[in-house]
C-alpha cells in the first residue's frame, strides 16, 4: 500500500514540476501516457518490448548456463581456477561498452553479436558467484552421497543443486538487472529495433515523450519479473531454511 | 517387523572375512612435516560379528574407519573385501540433507527399498512421528537416529558406526544403545563400531579392540563370550574394569 502511495507521490511531483517547467523536454504524465497508448495501438510498443525481452531472456540464459558450469568447474578444480581467474578479472573489469563495440566490430552488426556481447558482460559475474557456492560445498555430504552410492542424477538434484541454489538465486537477481540495462545499450549501438533502438530514435528527435513512453513500460515489466518470478524463486529454494527455524 | 537382510545374498559358507591391514597412515601437517597417526593396525572382520574399536579422542578412530570404507586411499596397507559389501555408514556427524524431510533422506539413500520397509525401520528407531520433519527441526539425538535408520534401510552387509552416541546425554545414549543392540541382534548385520565409551563397547560388541599408543596401534583384543541379551551388569562391569586397567597401564 505504502509503495503505491509512494509511486503516486512521485507522479504528482512529476506533474507539478512539468507544469511549472512548461517545456517539451519534460512532458506531463498524461502526455507520456498518450504517446504510450498511441505506440501500443500501432503495435510498435509491443513489438519492441518483445524484441528486447527476447534478447534479455536469451543472453541471460546463456550467461547463467555457462557461468554456472564455469563456476562449478573453477570452484572444484584449483588448477583450472588459477588458470582462468585472470581472464575472469579482465572480463569483470572490461566496460560493457567495450565488449559491445568489439563484438559488433568483430562479428558484425548482427543479433548473434548483440546476444554474445550481453551474455559476456554477465558471464564473469555469474561465474564468480557460483564459484563461491562451489567452494562452500559440504564435503561431508559428498562423502555421504558416495557411501550411499547415490547415482549422479540424485547427487545433482538433491545434494549439489540445493547447496548452490542460494548462489544461483543471487546470480539471477543481480544478473537480470544487469542484463536488461546492458541490452538497451547493445540495441542502441547496433540493432534496428527494441527499446534501446527506440530510445536512440527519441534521443535524435529530442522527443522525451517518446523516450519515456518506451522506457517506463519496460522498467515496469522488468520490476514485475523481479517481483513475480525472481523473488518467489528465491523463496522457493530457501524454504527448507524457514522450516528448520 | 523383521526384514530381509542381505545375508541371504551371501550363503553362509561363502562369506569370507574382511581383512584390514594398515601398516602406516600419516597426515601432512600445515608445516609440511608428516605426522604418523596409525601404525600396524590389522583386524579381521568376520561375518555376523560386532566389533568395537575403543580409543581416546584423537587416536585415529575416524581415520581408520575412513580407510576401511574406502574414503581415504592414502595409506600403506591393504583392505581386502572378498565380496564388495554394501556399507551402511553412520558418520560422526549425522550428515543429513537439510532440505529434505526425514522420510526423503531415507528414501534417497535406498531408492530400492519399499515405503513400508522405510517406515518400519524408522519406527524401530522411534522416528514414526518425525518422518515429515526436516533435519533442522530435530535434536541431535533424533538426527543421529535418522542417520542410523538410513544405514539400516540400505540393508547393509557391513554396518559402520562412528561414535553414534557421542554428546548425547546418558539416558538418551543408553536407550539408543539398547535399541541398536536389538536391531543388530535381529538383523545379524556385521558391525564395526567406533566409540570412546567403554560401556557401549562392552554392551554391543562380540570383540573389542583397544586402540592406543603413539602412533596408534591395537593394544589388546577382548572377546566377549556371553551373548548380548544375556549380559549381566556384573559381567559388564568386570570387563569394563579390565579394559580400564589396560588403558591405565598404557598411559
Ligand atoms: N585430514 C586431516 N589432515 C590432517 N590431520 C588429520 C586429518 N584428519 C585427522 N587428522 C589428525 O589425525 C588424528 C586422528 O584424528 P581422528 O581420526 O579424527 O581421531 P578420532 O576419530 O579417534 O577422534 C588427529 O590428531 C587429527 O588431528
Ligand atoms: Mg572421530
Amino acid at each position: 500500500m505504502l509503495r503505491v502511495l509512494s509511486l503516486l507521490i512521485l507522479i504528482a511531483i512529476w506533474q507539478i514540476i512539468a507544469t511549472m517547467a512548461n517545456s517539451l523536454l519534460l512532458p506531463e504524465p498524461a502526455a507520456v501516457l498518450g504517446t504510450m497508448v498511441r505506440e501500443a495501438r500501432s503495435g510498435a510498443l509491443f513489438f519492441n518490448l518483445g524484441m528486447t525481452l527476447a534478447r534479455v531472456v536469451v543472453s541471460f540464459g546463456i550467461a547463467m548456463l555457462f557461468g554456472t558450469l564455469f563456476g562449478i568447474a573453477m570452484g572444484r578444480n584449483r588448477t583450472l581456477d588459477k588458470l582462468a581467474d585472470p581472464w575472469l578479472v579482465v572480463l569483470l573489469n572490461l566496460p560493457a561498452l567495450v565488449i559491445i563495440v568489439l563484438a559488433y566490430i568483430w562479428i558484425g552488426l548482427t543479433e548473434t553479436a548483440a546476444i554474445i556481447a550481453v551474455a559476456l558482460n554477465k558471464l564473469p559475474n555469474t561465474t564468480v558467484t557460483i564459484r563461491e557456492g562451489a567452494r562452500a560445498l559440504d564435503p561431508g555430504l559428498q562423502e555421504m552421497a558416495t557411501m550411499f552410492a547415490m547415482p549422479w542424477q540424485t547427487r545433482f538434484r538433491h545434494v549439489l543443486l540445493p547447496q548452490l541454489a542460494p548462489y544461483i538465486a543471487a546470480a539471477t537477481r543481480s544478473g537480470l538487472s544487469l542484463v536488461w540495462k546492458i541490452v538497451l545499450v547493445a540495441e542502441l549501438l547496433g540493432r534496428p529495433n527494441g527499446i534501446g533502438f527506440e530510445i536512440y530514435t527519441a534521443f535524435q528527435l529530442f522527443d522525451v515523450k517518446l523516450l519515456l513512453a518506451y522506457a517506463l513500460p519496460f522498467i515496469a515489466i522488468m520490476l514485475g519479473i523481479e517481483a513475480l518470478v525472481v523473488q518467489p524463486f528465491e523463496r522457493h529454494v530457501s524454504r527448507w531454511r524457514q522450516k528448520a527455524a | 517387523m523383521l526384514y530381509n537382510l542381505s545375508s541371504d545374498m551371501f550363503p553362509a559358507g561363502d562369506r569370507k572375512p574382511l581383512e584390514i591391514v594398515v601398516k602406516r597412515k600419516a597426515f601432512r601437517t600445515s608445516s609440511g612435516a608428516l605426522s604418523e597417526v596409525l601404525r600396524d593396525v590389522s583386524l579381521t572382520i568376520e561375518s555376523g560379528k560386532v566389533y568395537a574399536l575403543v580409543g581416546p579422542s584423537g587416536s585415529g578412530k575416524t581415520t581408520l574407519l575412513r580407510i576401511i570404507i574406502g574414503l581415504d586411499k592414502d595409506f600403506e596397507g591393504s583392505i581386502v573385501m572378498p565380496q564388495k559389501p554394501r556399507i551402511g555408514m553412520v558418520f560422526q556427524e549425522p550428515r543429513l540433507l537439510p532440505w529434505r524431510s526425514v522420510f526423503d533422506n531415507l528414501r534417497l539413500a535406498a531408492p530400492q527399498a519399499g515405503d513400508k520397509e522405510i517406515v518400519e525401520i524408522a519406527a524401530d528407531l522411534g522416528l514414526s512421528e518425525h518422518l515429515k520433519h526436516f533435519p533442522g527441526e530435530l535434536s541431535l539425538g533424533l538426527a543421529r537416529r535418522v542417520a542410523l535408520a538410513r544405514a539400516f534401510v540400505v540393508k547393509p552387509d557391513l554396518l559402520v558406526l562412528d561414535e553414534p552416541f557421542v554428546s548425547l546425554d546418558i539416558l538418551l545414549a543408553e536407550r539408543l544403545r539398547d535399541e541398536l543392540a536389538t536391531l543388530v541382534e535381529r538383523t545379524q548385520v556385521t558391525t564395526l563400531l567406533v566409540t570412546h565409551g567403554i560401556e557401549e563397547a562392552v554392551r554391543l560388541a562380540d570383540s573389542i579392540l583397544l586402540l592406543g599408543g603413539r602412533p596408534t596401534g591395537i593394544m589388546a583384543r577382548i572377546d566377549i563370550k556371553t551373548p548380548r541379551h544375556a549380559m549381566t551388569d556384573a559381567y559388564a562391569a568386570e570387563i569394563q574394569a579390565q579394559i580400564g586397567a589396560i588403558f591405565a597401564a598404557a598411559s
